[in-house]
């Protein structure tokens, strides 16, 4: 988990030009950290291609919008990062 | 190039051979009202519009590896270089490279080459939604037939 959040705290810093500091595992990508979703399609690729995955936005969005997850089960970063930890342990199962 | 109708690609000459690569080539137009303004007795194309025939060329590569069931949207443009001046009559060759075919989105590295020599270049960020509206995917789907887009491609 702290490995996965340092690389992605770390993406997000040099993406978004964002103190470094300022990421914590609490910081919710849109309300906390102000990213807006062009910037997230950045985030989302470089974090696709740093794990060697592909996160499936559109599916959790699609779940968000229908009321079938809340946002900050993908958007806060400590949750983002456990969704980044399970789609890499079904690649490698 | 029917520059009047924002159509920057004359001809998809290869897609399918390779995964994820499309080649096309456009024919810069000797006359058009642009060049009465870019530039009066120096017509020059314009950056804008090569950048946006490197995003048709990615288009149709995103649009035939959703099998036109979802249509890109440009969304971003990264590092572009226009190295030399482009003119009226000029032949260009296009290609577009898949580099992330991500969840609703997608990049490509795109370039532009006029007899083998480097035009212009430039990574290019799309969203890749569902259209709109089935009309929508049908003038795709024509027009990139009319561009040459192998029928048997075609779902």
């Amino acid at each position: 988990m702290s490995s996965t959040f340092d690389t992605v705290a770390d993406i997000i810093s040099e993406t978004c030009d964002i103190p470094r500091d300022d990421i914590k595992p609490d910081s919710h990508v849109i309300d906390d950290l102000g990213i807006d979703s062009l910037d997230f399609l950045d985030i989302a690729f470089a974090i696709d291609k740093a794990f060697g995955i592909k996160m499936p936005f559109e599916q959790w969005t699609q779940e968000v919008n229908e009321g079938k997850a809340s946002a900050e089960q993908y958007f806060v970063l400590k949750n983002l990062c456990e969704r980044i930890d399970e789609l890499i342990a079904a690649k490698t199962a | 190039m029917r520059i009047e109708y924002f159509q920057l690609i004359d001809e998809i000459v290869e897609i399918g051979k390779e995964e994820g690569l499309i080649r096309t080539r456009a024919t810069v137009p000797l006359e058009s009202t642009i060049f009465e303004g870019h530039f009066p007795g120096h017509p020059l194309m314009p950056g804008v519009l090569l950048t946006e025939a490197m995003a048709q060329t990615s288009g149709y590569l995103l649009l035939s590896m959703s099998k036109f069931e979802r249509m890109p949207f440009l969304a971003g443009v990264r590092e572009a270089k226009f190295r030399t001046f482009v003119v009226p009559g000029d032949i260009l060759d296009l290609e577009a490279r898949i580099e992330h075919d991500g969840s609703g989105y997608a990049m490509t590295k795109a370039s532009i080459k006029r007899q083998g020599k480097a035009i212009a270049d430039a990574g290019l960020t799309f969203r890749v939604m569902p259209f709109p509206e089935p009309e929508f995917r049908t003038m795709m789907v024509e027009n990139a037939i009319r561009l040459g887009y192998p029928k048997d491609l075609i779902p």
